[in-house]
């Protein structure tokens, strides 16, 4: 069968499923709308979380930027995965304890005032927003690619598709749709691994086939160094980052994802606290399925494109060469005239430039597998898209209905307080709202979106993490504390952002980082004087009042009135 | 079974978040990142060492370490 139907053969019985799921699981109260009616079984969160977290970068960009980063990759790796330790172990249980709908709740119920709620929320619209503009991008560059329509119009249907079961089910829907996307993307995600590893090596489980022997007999890791320096690239297994850079974007990815209010409040849906445990497990494990591939596909795929492209002639490429080429994604430029592609790591004679996310998506093409296989991916690459946009959006809006209109605006100006059903109306009028925004962004994005969604990491970890983990493990910690330090955190971050990222303050290299840390790695240090600022303020001002040491007592034993 | 107070719970879950979170940093920061020159020079079919650790041990040792935590605390959990 030809490609474009199956394209549009799979992305229509998906797309079916999702919207057939959202009218089924339709929210009729807040906390439906806010956290799925906290009966989400352990399993389907789990689930649920890995698709939420796993975004289109996830999907189609990471293995192709492992693919040329080799052995420095591996922040993104430990980054995106070590973050669910201190999830499950620091945060989830405690979080779903205390048994509220957002993050701004439990900071502003556990330091006793609007101030840090208010501080919360501004932390957790920043955070989402540079979030969710690279997300909408993301789903309307895969609809265009693979459905021909030119990328707005692809920001267009991906803002319909969300507006519908994000309105109308609230979380519950997100959840159960999350839940369908997760299989239909790990299914496109495996199928072409699994079929290239058995192609290169024999082996048919792509996280040992990468360890293995190509059919010369030589270790496939072994090879790809050994290309890699011939050509001048570094040596793929050893990396070029220094050590201390490494170690601080890691733990920066790593505390960033701990912080993400999407993820976190994940866990706010299921029935106790054990549960959130639980899930927190299967959320890992989901997603390592992708993870420990993704690594495996990058040496498969370079090995695969070094070997079918270096000093071969031009005239000889094969098909997919022509039709990637024809995108731009892939650029072939003879300077010498041979007819022959150098493909080296010197800039001034190579003479292919190669954007990093066709290797996971030619590689179907590269591979010769069928047409299905390609559509499968299509599918899957715009369910990793739409789940994440779907649970940012989420967060947007009950940032602004609850945590917003109810808990801040209302009380300050003393308005008559809404109802549970108008709060459900307030809640899908702000995910109109934040589809729409997401959507403005998506069709105009700003130039810095890809470089700010790493960094909003960095905010997340600089921001949240030391509030959420002191509230629940230092009962003396209080709010003077925390708002110092959050403040201080959030903005130290966004300065090292402006001045390194987008030189604000003139002209810098990375000679200038502070000591050497890039600024996708200074989460880790922002966060680390938030600890030392709220450490020190908290000392100096009075302890918090008794009913909230009992708060936090009672939010450490998960058996104290079970709800 | 014994019952246990709240602070020997307590006391306990901590005892337990710092041996487990000491094997989560070694793993990935220790065995990825610090000491990846030393254990490279380790091979262990086609992966060095180190390699492994940062791309792929890293990260089972991550879903087993939750998985133990889950074990424990329900123990746990039972006693209070």
């Amino acid at each position: 069968m030809d490609l474009q139907i199956w394209i549009w053969l799979m992305i229509g019985v998906t797309f079916s499923l999702y919207i057939g799921i959202a009218i089924w699981s339709k929210a009729g109260s807040t906390k439906d709308f806010y956290v799925a009616g906290s009966g989400v079984s352990p399993i389907a969160n789990g689930m649920a979380t890995a698709a939420d977290w796993m975004s289109a970068a996830s999907f189609i960009s990471m293995a192709g930027l492992i693919s040329f980063m080799g052995y420095d990759g591996s922040v993104y790796l430990m980054g995106w995965t070590g973050g669910y330790v201190l999830l499950a172990l620091l945060l989830a249980p405690y979080l779903r304890k205390f048994g509220k709908f957002t993050v701004p709740d439990f900071i502003g119920d556990r330091y006793y005032s609007n101030t840090a709620r208010l501080v919360a929320v501004f932390c957790a619209l920043i955070v989402s927003f540079t979030y969710v503009a690279g997300q909408m991008r993301g789903v309307g560059l895969v609809f265009s690619r693979y459905l021909e329509v030119d990328i707005n119009s692809g920001v267009f249907i991906g803002m319909a598709i969300v507006l519908f079961y994000a309105v109308l089910g609230g979380m519950k829907g997100i959840t159960y749709t999350q839940v369908a996307q997760y299989c239909v993307l790990i299914f496109a995600f495996m199928v072409p691994a699994i079929f290239i590893s058995i192609q290169m090596t024999g082996n048919p489980i792509p996280q040992i086939g990468f360890g293995s022997q190509g059919s010369d007999g030589v270790f496939l890791l072994d090879k790809l160094d050994g290309l890699s320096k011939e050509l001048g690239f570094s040596e793929y297994t050893t990396g070029s980052k220094s050590m201390l850079d490494v170690f601080f974007i890691t733990a920066s990815l790593m505390i960033g994802t701990a912080g993400l209010p999407h993820v976190i409040v994940r866990f706010f849906t299921v029935k106790k606290v054990s549960d959130a445990r639980k899930s927190a497990g299967w959320a890992l494990l989901f997603i390592a399925i992708l993870y420990t591939t993704a690594p495996a596909i990058a040496v498969f795929a370079r090995t695969n494109l070094i070997e079918t492209v270096s000093e071969k002639k031009y005239e000889d490429m094969p098909k997919w060469f022509d039709n990637w080429e024809k995108t731009g994604l892939l650029t072939f430029n003879d300077k010498n005239n041979d007819g022959v592609i150098q493909y080296v790591a010197d800039t001034q004679l190579n003479e292919l430039i190669i954007d990093r996310d066709i290797m996971v998506m030619a590689n179907p093409e590269i591979a010769q597998l069928p047409n299905w296989v390609i559509a499968l991916l299509a599918a899957g690459a715009l369910a990793a898209a739409l789940s994440t946009a779907a649970g940012l959006l989420l967060v947007i809006s009950s940032s602004i209905s609850h945590d917003l209109i109810k808990k801040i605006v209302i009380p300050t100006f003393k308005l008559n307080d809404i109802s549970d059903k108008g709060e459900v109306v307030a809640a899908r009028i702000s995910a109109v709202f934040a589809v729409a925004m997401a959507g403005y962004f998506g069709i105009n994005p700003p130039d810095f979106v890809a470089a700010v969604v790493a960094l909003a990491f960095g905010l997340a970890a600089a921001s949240f993490f030391p509030a959420i983990v002191l509230g629940i493990f230092y009962k003396r910690m209080n709010k003077e504390g925390a708002i110092s330090g959050m403040l201080i955190g959030v903005s130290l971050m966004i300065f090292y952002m402006l001045k390194f990222k987008f030189s604000l303050f003139g002209e810098v290299s990375s000679l200038d980082w502070w000591f050497g840390i890039s600024p996708e790695g200074f989460g880790t240090l922002a966060m680390i004087v938030n600890f030392i600022v709220s450490l020190t303020v908290c000392k100096f001002t009075s302890e918090p009042p008794k009913k909230i040491q009992e708060l936090v007592e009672k939010i450490r034993i998960p058996s104290d009135e079970k709800n | 079974m014994a019952k246990i107070s709240k602070q020997k719970y307590w006391r306990k879950n901590l005892k337990y978040l710092v041996i487990l979170l000491f094997i989560w940093f070694t793993v990935s920061f220790g065995f990825g990142i610090l000491l990846v020159d030393e254990l490279n020079q380790i091979k262990i079919g086609g992966f060095k060492l180190g390699f492994w650790f940062a791309q792929q041990g890293s990260i089972y040792v991550f879903v087993f370490l939750i998985f133990i935590y889950i074990y424990l605390m329900n123990k746990l959990d039972k006693k209070v």
